[in-house]
């Protein structure tokens, strides 16, 4: 988990820079359901991610060097330079990744009945966010899994909001209800807490190894970062002197303009938008309910803990600068 | 007369139509807070945020439109219509000639297209080729304010499907929300007149399948569409210092095509160079070589296009996606051999 944070921290730092160009999603928040699923995977298993597949795709072991290349563009990415960070592709750990919201469903389908045939006992872990759950192709993956009993672990992680929609709004019923309807367990939990979802996940983990079918964890957690980095919500939260004067201007004149909807559908428009901010204000990014500090809280070992981190704080470090320095003379060549 | 971002101006043009025509509605994911003026002014029943369902609300919107309604269905960048392409190919393009002609669909498509940032082969995609493939889908591309408003209108009046394509280089807030995020360290080499210029003070639809001649010349025809058209004209102000006279058209819309603006340029300069930001092969260069064949002119053809997966990394997208050198370039060999 600490590796995971660490890591996307120096990308976050690396994105302000501007030596990564576009858009760039990290998992901060979401450490605990990566590690307490990823870390229970072996050879062989496969993880089909979406856009957000940076924190599990380190916990599962892909060399972080290769990986910050890999999101600065550079030729000695992992991935060459071609396929970014909502593409991370890994061979070796049977790591495929989508910027389609939903297509880690088939994928994690696919893997599993390659799975079956091939790799007795191995399973796929599909990550997707709670947004994606209305895409077609992943209930599809839902329910084919179930009938062909494929081991196949659905991890959704529910962090409230996609992009700047409240899920809540726009999904019908219990997701968990949802789920369990394609005949297959489901279990709602606590994302922020590392051995909460390691338990649920190790008996999940080990029904699919024993052919007994798909289980679903739908896990909440928080996200400090918003959407992607420079979430344009969070800017306004942050620095809304600055942000807002942008926005409001247009936006009352249009709210003013001559002909439209009612006065009270206005005002109703307008209300939706401030409790928006507002929400994301309180609730969406505060930093309470990270799961390092709530990991950290629990660890009776203090000492032990801080010598770790330092470790894996230099190592980082290290592998920054290294990269860093790689970046230079690949510019300058 | 007044000055619009391109953003601005496409937005200003579908207020314009919202107001006249109640039946106008905005379907699609984030539109709360993506057209937020749009939504505070015409209200939750217009502007309507959908889940991350577009096979659902695109199939929804066609009958949507086959039932009384406009809508604008926003698939937020065309690489995603993957997943709902059934609603356009067997549907939307297929009600008209299935109803023989007694049932339109006039529905538009927006989404945003067009690499040139950093987000690779998933988010940068043009696919106007592809998608112009099918018969009965129109597709336009607009490259600067005053015809991105313009066509809006167009595709919003029309009565059968139009895709509305928006390149992300030249509306801010793609390339806000997309590329640089709040930062400003980054240059993406955004062509000034497409993200900003002058545009008309009530808005009038530009008719379908009009190319404009953007520059006049004598020795080569440079055909473009979106934010190539600003490369095209940078290319050809390089020409003109080593004598070569080009003329540059802005093609606006894929389907249908002005063939006639391109034929009688070719006919003029006897060499078209097309210059696209979509795939290479079975697309747009292919199709305007055809139709010049096709009506016996003899030219000099050559095509700038993309023949791969755009890549993540900058520094390599940028070798591949049609740039100014490569068309001066280009232009210089069909010249010359
Ligand atoms: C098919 C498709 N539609 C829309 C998008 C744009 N998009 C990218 S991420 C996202 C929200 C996803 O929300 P969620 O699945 O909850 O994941 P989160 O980003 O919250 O981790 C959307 C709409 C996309 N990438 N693919």
């Amino acid at each position: 988990m600490y590796r995971s944070r660490l890591f996307e921290e120096q990308v976050v730092q690396i994105w302000n820079d501007g030596l990564i160009t576009g858009e760039m999603h990290t998992g901060i928040g979401e450490e605990a359901i990566n590690a307490g699923i990823v870390t229970q995977l072996v050879d062989g298993d496969a993880l089909a991610l979406d856009h957000r597949g940076t924190s599990p795709s380190i916990i599962r072991g892909v060399d972080p060097k290769e990986l910050l290349l890999e999101f600065m563009g550079h030729c000695k990415g992992l991935c060459s330079g071609m396929g970014g960070h909502m593409h991370i592709f890994s061979k070796s750990h049977l790591i495929a990744s989508s910027g389609i919201v939903g297509a880690s469903g088939p994928a994690a389908v696919g893997f599993a009945i390659a799975a079956q045939h091939l790799r007795p006992e191995k399973i796929a872990v599909a990550f997707f966010g709670e947004g994606a759950v209305n895409q077609g192709m992943l209930m599809e993956s839902l329910n084919f899994s179930s009938v062909l009993k494929l081991p196949v672990l659905f991890v959704c992680k529910d962090s409230g909001m996609a992009i700047t929609t409240q899920s809540s709004q726009v999904t019908a019923g219990k997701l968990v209800e949802r789920a369990m309807s394609f005949d297959m367990p489901a279990k709602e939990l606590d994302g922020t807490d590392v051995e909460i979802v390691w338990e649920a996940a190790n008996e999940a983990i080990a029904d699919a190894r024993s052919g007994k079918g798909p289980s679903f964890i739908l896990a909440n957690c928080k996200r400090t970062q918003g959407h992607f980095l420079g979430d344009p919500l969070l800017r306004i939260v942050n620095e809304p002197v600055k942000e807002l004067a942008r926005i409001t201007g247009p936006l009352f004149k249009s709210a003013v303009s001559f002909s439209g909807a009612s006065l009270k559908e206005r005002v109703r428009s307008l209300k939706n938008i401030a409790s928006l901010l507002g929400k994301t204000a309180k609730h969406r990014f505060s930093g309470e309910q990270d799961p390092l500090l709530i990991l950290r809280k629990k660890i009776s070992e203090q000492e032990e803990i801080i010598s770790i981190e330092e470790e894996v704080n230099k190592e980082m470090k290290g592998m920054v600068e290294e990269v860093l320095r790689m970046y230079e003379n690949n510019n300058q060549g | 007369m007044r000055t619009l971002t391109f953003a601005e101006a496409i937005e200003d043009a579908i207020a314009q139509a919202m107001s006249e025509d109640p039946n106008i509605i905005i379907l699609g994911e984030d539109v709360r807070m993506l057209r937020v003026n749009l939504f505070s002014r015409f209200g939750e029943k217009r502007v309507i945020n959908t889940p991350i369902s577009e096979s659902a609300f695109l199939g929804a919107g066609v009958t949507a439109a086959m039932a009384g309604l406009r809508p604008i269905v926003e698939i937020m960048l065309i690489d995603f219509i993957g997943v709902a392409i059934d609603a356009l190919l067997n549907h939307a393009a297929k009600t008209e000639f299935f109803s023989g002609n007694k049932w339109k669909v006039p529905m538009v498509v927006r989404a945003a297209c067009g690499g040139g940032y950093g987000d690779g082969g998933q988010h940068e995609q043009a696919l106007w080729g592809w998608l112009a493939h099918i018969p009965g889908i129109n597709i336009v591309v607009p490259s600067n304010p005053s015809d991105a408003g313009g066509l809006m209108l167009t595709a919003i009046e029309h009565d059968s499907p139009v895709i509305f394509l928006e390149h992300k280089l030249l509306a801010d807030y793609w390339r806000d929300y997309l590329g640089s995020g709040g930062r400003d360290n980054l240059d993406y080499n955004v062509p000034p007149a497409g993200e900003k210029g002058e545009v008309p003070d009530k808005w009038l639809s530009i008719p379908l399948g009009s190319a404009s001649m953007i520059r006049e010349g004598t020795d080569i025809t440079i055909a473009s569409i979106g934010v190539g058209v600003h490369r095209a004209l940078e290319a050809a102000q390089h020409l003109e210092s080593k004598d070569i006279s080009a003329e540059v058209i802005d093609l606006r819309s894929v389907a249908p095509l002005d063939t006639t603006t391109v034929l009688n340029s070719i006919s003029k300069t006897g060499h078209l160079l097309v210059v696209d930001e979509d795939y290479k092969h079975y697309g747009l260069t292919g199709e305007l070589a055809a139709i010049a064949l096709e009506n016996l002119l003899r030219l000099k053809f050559g095509r700038v296009s993309i023949d791969q997966t755009i890549p993540y990394s900058h520094s390599e997208e940028m070798k591949i996606i049609p740039g100014t050198k490569q068309i001066v370039a280009s232009s210089l060999k069909l010249l010359k051999d």
